[in-house]
């Protein structure tokens, strides 16, 4: 197993290279640089060009490059544009808030999703099973900042159960439990949000698999041998139905860095969906770059990690 | 016709030896609201040292009757009806928490597909000491010493490993050995085998029956054995009942079923099986299908369609199981007055 995950992790320097040289190129081709926006009447295009000399926009493409990934190899993405600070240490903080909100909103999403994909699945066309096919649509059907947006009315600027903004109070000292439980009621609000959204492919495939697994041979062997309906579900059925779930397990971890845009966005979260959104928009190439190369290696990692998983879950899966 | 003729008494006097006694069984599966019948008023008994065949076509209703009798189906489609008498409990009737202590306990399974038939997620001896986990008051050490002994007894080498591999490690054969272990773990009186050697080839096939039919002896259980190879029928079974279209047309020892089959479809079945040592180069077939769930004629000879040189007043209007011999049954009159096609037919008198 070992060796199947370090020839894995050596395929993926390859794949990493033709990444960033593709992120590289389609950087160059956006239009505008970070100094149009500083240009005002009063601006000497002269100081402009000197800027645009120093930071090493007339050098050959491939020197451009060449400069940008060494860096890069050693950790350096260079310094944010925008925000006058390095790119790594930006994105360190940013991925902090981004992990601690997916990691809930991830929790959350499961702890709905799989008892009523389950439900669901086991007492098929029942009223249950219509009401949960039916909240899955609904959430389905719901742009996310629809619902983001109805919450934080509701729940932080009506109810003013939930902050609005913001990922800790400032009254707290860092460390404390009242600075940690303050963290935590920050995220709760958007984590709430996104698990009531994102749960129909959980509960659809679950329900699918229950369903499917009802009639297979195993279950009817295990139904001849006396065992009791609910010890049939749970011991049997469960397990079985949750592979496919298993097999994107990975990728659903590794994609919690990317965080989302809308959610970051519509309640004032400092994540990487909202930085990523906001460098695009602020053409802070440095940034761009860095979190899609970031982005793109979690993405390898994340199937890797899922092929791990599933090798760990299904015994037919072996990778040596 | 004969349609006044008295029913035969129901078989079997020795009312001791017999471990489950079926009576007019209707197992209904539901196809947009209505249930159609696919075991059609099946009576039939199993006793003690016994091993009954069930034979058929696909699609006769052989396998629904082996499930209906520890009631393996979707509650919520099937509707099962009559009587499944076992130790003075009538099964049909038991829900399904009272019928989990008797499943796996009383009543062992082997299913027909052993490579889909085990969890492919958990290991082997895990999946036998399941059923020893509910029926006996074991300890944990007990039931480990049970399994290994287990898998002696079906004739699997090296049981100490088997114990920690997954299904997908072993083979067919192996499969359906572990399967048999499973159904024989708490020593029932009564295994059912649903085409146990459908799935696994010729010689592996042999061995298996030669292990039901050795675990039979030992353990003095019944077995009703579902197949629709008469060729495993001769070689096993004690008596045979033969079903058509959800009901039993003809049931006889294995002896006489063979030395004087009767009704047309036995006939056309045993005419059916290629004969190496013959001339006769063209394969023997029954003309036409086994009618679809839906589509069956519920009055009238169920085989009238499939011999269709018979004239129809051969047939009984409603056909019942008449005795001919002692213990040899027949559904229909039409055999007095059946003949293979083309050959010369007999009068109808």
């Amino acid at each position: 197993m070992w060796k199947t995950i370090i020839r894995r992790v050596l395929v993926m320097i390859p794949q990493l290279f033709v990444l960033s040289l593709l992120i590289f190129i389609m950087a160059k081709f956006m239009p505008g640089d970070p100094f149009t926006g500083m240009i005002t009447p009063d601006t000497d295009p002269a100081r402009i060009e000197e800027l645009r000399q120093e930071a090493g926009f007339y050098d050959p493409w491939y020197q451009q490059y060449f400069n940008w990934i060494m860096n890069a190899a050693n950790g350096d993405f260079g310094k944010s544009y925008t925000y006058k600070v390095a790119v790594a240490d930006l994105i360190g903080d940013r991925a902090l808030n981004t992990l601690w909100l997916s990691l809930l909103s991830v929790f959350l999403l499961y702890l709905i999703a799989i008892p009523l994909g389950v439900l669901a699945g086991r007492y098929q066309n029942s009223f249950l099973d219509k009401i949960v096919v039916l909240y899955s649509f609904i959430s389905y059907a719901i742009p996310v900042f629809v619902l983001a947006l109805i919450f934080l009315f509701f729940f932080g600027y009506k109810l003013q159960w939930f902050p609005t903004s913001g990922t800790v109070d400032i009254k707290y000292d860092s460390g404390t439990i009242g600075y940690l439980w303050s963290k935590i009621y920050h995220i709760l609000l958007p984590a709430i949000t996104f698990a009531l959204l994102g749960t129909t492919g959980v509960i659809q495939y679950l329900r699918t698999e229950v369903i499917d697994a009802k009639s297979m041979d195993y279950v009817r062997t295990a139904r001849s041998k006396g065992i009791p309906i609910n010890k049939v579900y749970t011991k049997h059925i469960f397990r079985n139905s949750l592979l496919p779930i298993a097999a994107f397990l990975g990728f659903t971890i590794t994609g919690l860095l990317g965080g989302s845009i809308f959610i970051e966005t519509i309640f004032g979260y400092p994540g990487m969906g909202q930085l990523f959104i906001q460098s695009i928009s602020g053409r802070d190439y440095s940034v761009i770059t860095a979190l899609v190369m970031l982005f793109g290696f979690t993405t390898l990692l994340g199937s890797l990690l899922s092929d791990i998983i599933m090798s760990i879950v299904d015994p037919r899966i072996r990778i040596d | 016709m004969n349609t006044t003729q008295e029913l035969p008494k129901i078989k079997h006097a020795d009312n001791t030896q017999e471990l489950l006694t079926i009576k007019d069984l209707h197992t209904g599966f539901r196809v947009k609201d209505t249930y159609y019948n696919a075991v059609d008023g099946v009576s039939i008994s199993l006793k003690k040292n016994e091993i009954l065949a069930i034979v058929g076509e696909s699609g006769c209703g052989k396998s629904t009757l082996a499930t209906s009798i520890i009631g393996l189906h979707d509650t919520n489609n099937t509707r099962i009806t009559g009587e499944i008498e076992f130790r003075s409990l009538n099964l049909a009737k038991l829900t399904d928490e009272k019928l989990n202590n008797i499943r796996g306990n009383d009543i062992g399974m082997i299913f027909q597909d052993p490579l889909s038939a085990l969890n492919p997620l958990m290991r082997i001896g895990d999946q036998i000491e399941e059923s020893l986990i509910y029926h006996t008051k074991m300890s944990k050490k007990e039931r480990t010493n049970r399994v290994l002994e287990l898998l002696n007894q079906v004739g699997i080498p090296n049981p100490n490993r088997v114990v920690r591999q997954f299904p997908h490690q072993l083979s067919g054969g192996m499969r359906q050995r572990v399967i048999i272990a499973i159904a024989i773990s708490c020593k029932p009186s009564i295994i059912i085998a649903d085409e146990p050697t459908t799935a696994l080839d010729v010689t592996i096939q042999a061995q298996i029956l030669d292990l039901l039919k050795d675990l039979q002896a030992e353990t003095e259980s019944g077995i009703i054995l579902i197949t629709h190879d008469l060729g495993v029928v001769a070689e096993v079974a004690d008596r045979v009942a033969v079903m058509y279209a959800g009901q039993i047309i003809e049931e006889a020892t294995v002896e006489e079923l063979f030395s004087n089959p009767v009704h047309p479809y036995t006939r056309s079945l045993l005419n059916s099986i290629p004969q190496t040592h013959s001339d006769n180069e063209k394969l023997e077939v029954i003309q036409g299908l086994v009618p679809s769930l839906v589509n069956l004629p519920r009055n009238g000879c169920r085989f009238a369609s499939r011999i269709p040189w018979i004239p129809a007043e051969a047939h009984e209007a409603d056909p019942q199981l008449h005795e001919i011999a002692p213990g040899h049954f027949v559904r229909c009159t039409c055999w007095n007055h059946f003949h293979f096609e083309g050959e010369e037919g007999g009068s109808l008198t």
